[in-house]
């Protein structure tokens, strides 16, 4: 036995003397994280300083001013409606189609080519550029169905918008589905429940806030895209709305926030740089606070499941 | 068959199917669902149909000497698109130097170092990036990163130019590359970490020499999306890069020019009577086309990589 003579002791498989290299690239690799916190920090800062006098010495009334083109006098009224009315449409075409489209997916779908197919072409129309769907609505929705939409209008606006989040509603909503225990469903098969039962007794209420957090993430991807809406119609510059009634604006010209600040952002005068950075300010409180509030629910959902 | 006792002598078969109207009603819910199904399939044959119309129109009203015009001018009838295909690879290149190891890093930092907290403070970071609209990144560029930045490098830079474009670009691609190569170095088996650190191997060693060529599929696949995404992001380069109404063709990443998202968004920017039958409004299809086809040949390659990462575990 003089092979393991040697004492094996702890210290002769201990490195000797710091692991420099080891140090430094944990180093580096948490100084690339840095940066994107940096770049987050430097554009909220830069924004809010350029923006906030604005908000200070207009208060409500940038907010509720119409567009116009002199500085001291436009406001987001407008485009704080057009978003607003945007994520209606929103919620009432793309969440619904894309829960059901969701639930036959995962719960009726026999797996056979028109399944595979339906599903290789949602992951598809995930992948679409979005100004591509400006282009869809405005072959579609502006000019094809103008005698129902009334042409460059915000319900052809609101549903081109709704088209665009359709495969992420379908895509988050089949995930949360999927989640769903199969030992749940086959419980209720086993009682005698049939399949409407089970998905709606069942599956919908255990994938619901999933569900939820898709649909609140895909709204506030909505409620930022421009280029869909410049391409569909959406106004760049002033117009009235003046006393119309809200019928006829849903058939009417319209803006929203992220055309306005498109609109702003481009104008040559000083002043529509500080007017730019106040509508940001507005527009990312909307979408930061739908974007928050479904990372809270998506974590309460994961600690739970 | 033979009745085993008085109490089944009841066929069962007629409980089991259950009344008429709740058949009824399971085949109807199970239509209308389908129905919701295919919308989708309608909209990708809409889309189909539309760019494919508008481009031949566009198509056979031109000559083909016009698309090879020295700049992309639609409303003097000067096609160039070789202008607007050097601004989309020009962007694009500066917005992956940017992203991608950005993007990779901090990947590997939150799949290798950060513990459950860490992660748990830092990736909403980055989610919160991914949600920043990005004609609010467009403003940023052209504000803060074309005189902070681009004009550090190069006094002499214009105002609005592709590189500033190209690095907003990039601060939006980060977070999809960081997501999708976290997704795959996660998808890594533990064991192998723990065979590598059973050779007494250490964690800078597991990363790079383990974890980083077990993932490559998936970090290909990063890339590949990432490079899509860049591709097709619109608003930050008709802010920040400028040329609105046209742009001569251009190499020169501190002038201004335009992309071929760009060109559409100040087609339609440019006026309100873009949409009528003129050449000019049809070049935005035929230009739609040509992006719907290079994303979607993008996208293929980058889910044939993201297949064969789960594949392999």
């Amino acid at each position: 036995m003089t092979a393991i003579s040697r004492p094996l002791s702890d210290t002769s498989l201990r490195r000797t003397g710091a692991d420099w290299k080891g140090l430094a690239f944990h180093g580096v690799l948490l100084g690339a994280l840095l940066v994107s916190l940096l770049i987050l920090f430097t554009l909220i800062a830069d924004v809010v300083s350029r923006g906030l006098p604005v908000l200070a010495e207009r208060g409500t009334d940038f907010l509720t001013a119409p567009t116009s083109s002199r500085p001291a006098r436009a406001g987001v009224a407008q485009g704080i409606f057009g978003t607003l009315m945007m994520a209606v449409f929103v919620a009432i075409v793309a969440f619904p189609v894309g829960i059901m489209t969701a639930i036959y997916m995962e719960e009726y779908a026999a797996d056979n080519r028109l399944t595979r197919f339906i599903n290789v072409n949602i992951r598809n129309l995930a992948g679409v550029p979005s100004v591509v769907y400006g282009l869809l609505g405005l072959a579609i929705f502006v000019i094809a169905l103008k005698d129902v939409t009334g042409g460059r209008s915000m319900i052809a606006g609101g549903v081109t918008l709704a088209v665009l989040v359709l495969p992420i509603v379908i895509i988050t909503s089949a995930e949360a589905i999927r989640a769903v225990p199969r030992g749940l469903r086959e419980a209720g098969f086993g009682i005698g429940a049939s399949r409407w039962e089970v998905t709606r007794l069942l599956v919908i209420p255990q994938a619901a806030p999933g569900i939820l957090t898709g649909t609140v993430l895909a709204l506030s991807r909505a409620l930022g895209e421009t280029a869909p809406l410049i391409l569909a119609g959406a106004v760049l510059g002033g117009f009235s709305t003046g006393s119309k009634e809200f019928v006829e604006q849903l058939f009417g010209r319209y803006t929203t926030l992220p055309v306005t600040i498109f609109d702003w952002a481009r104008r040559p005068q000083a002043d529509f740089r500080e007017l730019t950075a106040a509508a940001i300010i507005v527009l990312l409180v909307v979408t930061l606070l739908a974007n928050a509030i479904a990372i809270l629910l998506r974590n309460r959902y994961e600690r739970v499941g | 068959m033979t009745n085993s006792g008085p109490s089944t002598d009841r066929p069962l078969s007629v409980s089991l199917v259950g009344s008429a109207a709740r058949r009824r009603r399971e085949r109807l819910v199970k239509v209308l669902f389908l129905s919701a199904a295919l919308v989708s399939v309608v909209i990708s044959a809409l889309i189909v149909v539309s760019l494919i119309g508008g481009a031949v129109d566009f198509v056979s009203k031109i000559i083909p000497a016009q698309l090879l015009e020295d700049g992309w001018y639609p409303r003097r009838d000067e096609f160039g698109l070789l202008t607007l295909l050097a601004g989309s690879l020009l962007v694009t290149g500066i917005a992956l130097l940017l992203a991608v190891p950005i993007g990779l890093m901090s990947a590997l930092f939150l799949a290798e170092y950060a513990g459950p907290r860490t992660r748990g403070m830092v990736k909403p970071v980055l989610e919160i990036l991914a949600g920043v609209p990005s004609v609010v990144l467009g403003f940023f560029a052209l504000t803060w990163i074309s005189p902070e930045v681009v004009q550090l490098i190069d006094p002499s830079a214009s105002d609005f130019n592709l590189m500033a474009a190209g690095l907003g670009v990039g601060i939006l691609t980060i977070p999809l590359v960081a997501s999708i190569s976290e997704d795959a170095m996660r998808a890594v088996p533990a064991s192998l970490r723990e065979a590598s650190y059973g050779l007494g191997a250490r964690r800078i060693t597991t990363s790079l020499r383990v974890v980083v060529p077990a993932a490559l599929s998936g970090i290909v696949a990063a890339v590949i999306l990432g490079i899509s995404r860049a591709i097709g992001e619109t608003m930050v380069v008709a802010v920040a890069a400028g040329g609105s109404g046209g742009s001569q063709f251009t190499i020169d990443p501190f002038e201004q020019g335009q992309t071929i998202t760009a060109a559409m968004a100040s087609l339609a920017a440019g006026t309100d009577q873009v949409a009528g039958s003129n050449v000019a409004y049809q070049s935005l299809f035929f230009l739609g086309l040509l992006l719907f086809i290079m994303t979607f040949a993008l996208n293929q390659l980058g889910d044939v990589f993201v297949r064969r990462t789960r594949q392999q575990y």
